[in-house]
């Protein structure tokens, strides 16, 4: 089965804010995502892993008139949460995956403290017929 | 040498069909498996590369058992000397040079089924090792990152090396179990590629061929063993109706709606004649049973035709045979086809307290099926719609959902 594993960081406290983490934490976080995904690749149970660049540069489209797309600054500036990377993996059951997502939660922050992310598990549906 | 028109889609039937005896003699020789299977697969690699532009060799088994065991030797490999063209001497072995034994490929699909090996794992393991896949092919058609089916594989030998198992046939005490294994994993296969029949993922359905042509092999091998055949039978049977089991955009088409002539009437004949052998032979095993039942369904001309009487009765052997859920699920339906939908909803409430289905859409779908039979439309919805929130493939859960809207109080 296959899952996705959205990692919500806070506003406030979220990687994107490294630079008023003390020197060395940044990597260190880093340095655990790499461990992370190099142990998903080692137990045959990695698919994608992708992080999004800063929410400051993100945009809101909708359809606009005569197909012209109708932009404007997000995502909503109030949330308390952006989504700052996801992870596709292929586990044998549900649990499996939200042990993955429980380490990546507790990814190091500031003071070496996990950063207790939340991470949003949900199922991917595969595009194509059910097995026999 | 044969000409230099060989093209790739030539070499590569050939190679599928060398890998397991080359890999056989090698692993009977040194007792590293996971080393000889690296070595063999480099030899895939490097022939691969070399035979469509200098034509295949005359000795091509020799060829490939030469590389590979060089491979195996060569302590030293720096990354040029990975790269150089293997020389002339890489010919000096002569096809019947390389010790084929029968058995050698029967070990190897043992080997690579262990149950100590999980699901993935084998299914990975076998199609490299038997059938002589490469890993980039088998991540392709797995959709997933090369870097993850090359894991999957290398821990599957770590797995053999661990539970300690020869390069040997298992003993008559654990064969049938690990019969059961490997025919599961061929299974596993064949379901893979032929759930993916559509738009992008079309390079998958080569899945299905490759189990349908591995589990021929066994065939070949085990030619009295009834449930090889019944699973060859049952492959056959089932992959037959593909063509007509998806619409133009992926949509599924359930069996009573599709178009039978889009069935391929070869396959039946085949998987017809096969499963006809071994039920005459008074055997009866799980897959003997479901291929049986597949040529009852293949053998209806229209879907009113189909003799549901004796669908119902195959399905009932095979409750006693090999009880499971999703037997159930479609005895209760054969039941509702010829006593109706009372009495097909009746069998399906063992289930709810059934923890093998517990939460699973199956039950729902199923449900929703029979109220639809049965005219009670507002609970078939109630199960369509539930059903759709649980499946995991795209297409069942627009063709639930449009059932469910087809019955639904705004039906156009």
């Amino acid at each position: 089965m296959r899952y996705m594993l959205m990692m919500h960081a806070p506003h406030a406290t979220g990687e994107y804010q490294h630079a008023v983490w003390a020197p060395g934490e940044f990597e260190a976080h880093m340095a655990f995502m790499h461990r992370l995904n190099r142990a998903l690749t080692d137990a045959g149970e990695m698919v994608g892993v992708e992080a999004l660049a800063a929410p400051v540069e993100a945009k809101i489209v909708r359809a606009g008139k005569h197909g012209v797309p109708a932009v404007t600054d997000g995502p909503f500036a109030e949330a308390k949460e952006f989504l700052a990377g996801y992870w596709i993996v292929e586990v044998e059951k549900a649990e499996r995956a939200y042990e993955i997502a429980a380490t990546a939660s507790s990814a190091t922050g500031p003071g070496g403290v996990p950063l207790n992310m939340a991470i949003e598990v949900r199922r991917v549906m595969a595009i194509r017929p059910p097995d026999v | 040498m044969t000409p230099k028109s060989t093209t790739n889609e030539s070499v590569g039937p050939l190679l599928r069909e060398l890998a397991p005896q080359v890999l056989g003699a090698l692993a009977r020789r040194h007792a590293d498996f996971a080393a000889a299977e690296d070595a063999v697969q480099e030899a895939l690699l490097a022939a691969a590369l070399q035979w469509p532009e200098d034509g295949v060799p005359e000795q091509p088994r020799g060829w490939l058992f030469r590389v590979a065991s060089r491979r195996l030797t060569d302590h030293v490999r720096s990354e040029s000397a990975r790269r150089r063209r293997e020389d002339e001497a890489a010919m000096s072995v002569r096809d019947e040079e390389v010790e084929v034994e029968r058995d050698d490929a029967l070990v190897l699909v043992f080997m690579c089924c262990h149950p100590a090996l999980t699901p993935p794992s084998a299914i990975a393991l076998t199609l490299r090792a038997v059938g002589g896949l490469t890993t980039a092919e088998i991540a392709k058609a797995f959709l997933v990152p090369e870097a993850t089916m090359a894991q999957r594989i290398s821990r599957a030998k770590q797995s053999i090396k661990a539970s300690g198992v020869r390069f040997g046939l298992p003993s008559d005490l654990e064969r049938a179990e690990r019969l059961g294994a490997v025919l599961h994993v061929l299974y596993l296969i064949f379901n893979e590629g032929y759930a993916s029949s559509i738009g992008s993922d079309l390079q998958r359905t080569d899945l299905s061929n490759e189990a349908i042509r591995l589990t021929r092999a066994l065939h070949e091998l085990l030619p009295r063993d009834a449930e090889v055949a019944g699973l060859l039978a049952l492959m056959l049977l089932t992959d037959a109706r593909r063509e007509a089991r998806t619409g133009a955009h992926g949509e599924l088409i359930p069996l009573d709606e599709q178009n039978r002539k889009l069935w391929d009437k070869r396959l039946i004949a085949e998987g017809t004649e096969l499963v006809s052998a071994t039920l005459a032979r008074g055997s009866v095993g799980a897959y003997q049973l479901q291929a049986a039942i597949a040529a009852v369904h293949d053998e209806a001309k229209r879907a009113m035709d189909t003799d549901w009487q004796q669908i119902f009765a195959l399905y009932g052997v095979l409750k006693r045979v090999s009880d499971s859920p999703a037997v159930t699920l479609s005895h209760a339906i054969a039941a509702a086809m010829v006593h109706g939908p009372r009495v097909g909803l009746e069998l399906l409430k063992p289930l709810d307290t059934d923890p093998r289905m517990a939460g699973h859409y199956r039950l729902d779908a199923v449900r929703a099926h029979l109220y639809e039979m049965a005219g009670a439309h507002a609970r078939a919805v109630s199960h369509y719609l539930a059903a759709s929130e649980r499946t995991e493939s795209v297409p069942e859960r627009n063709y639930l959902i449009t059932k469910a809207a087809r019955l639904g109080p705004n039906k156009g």
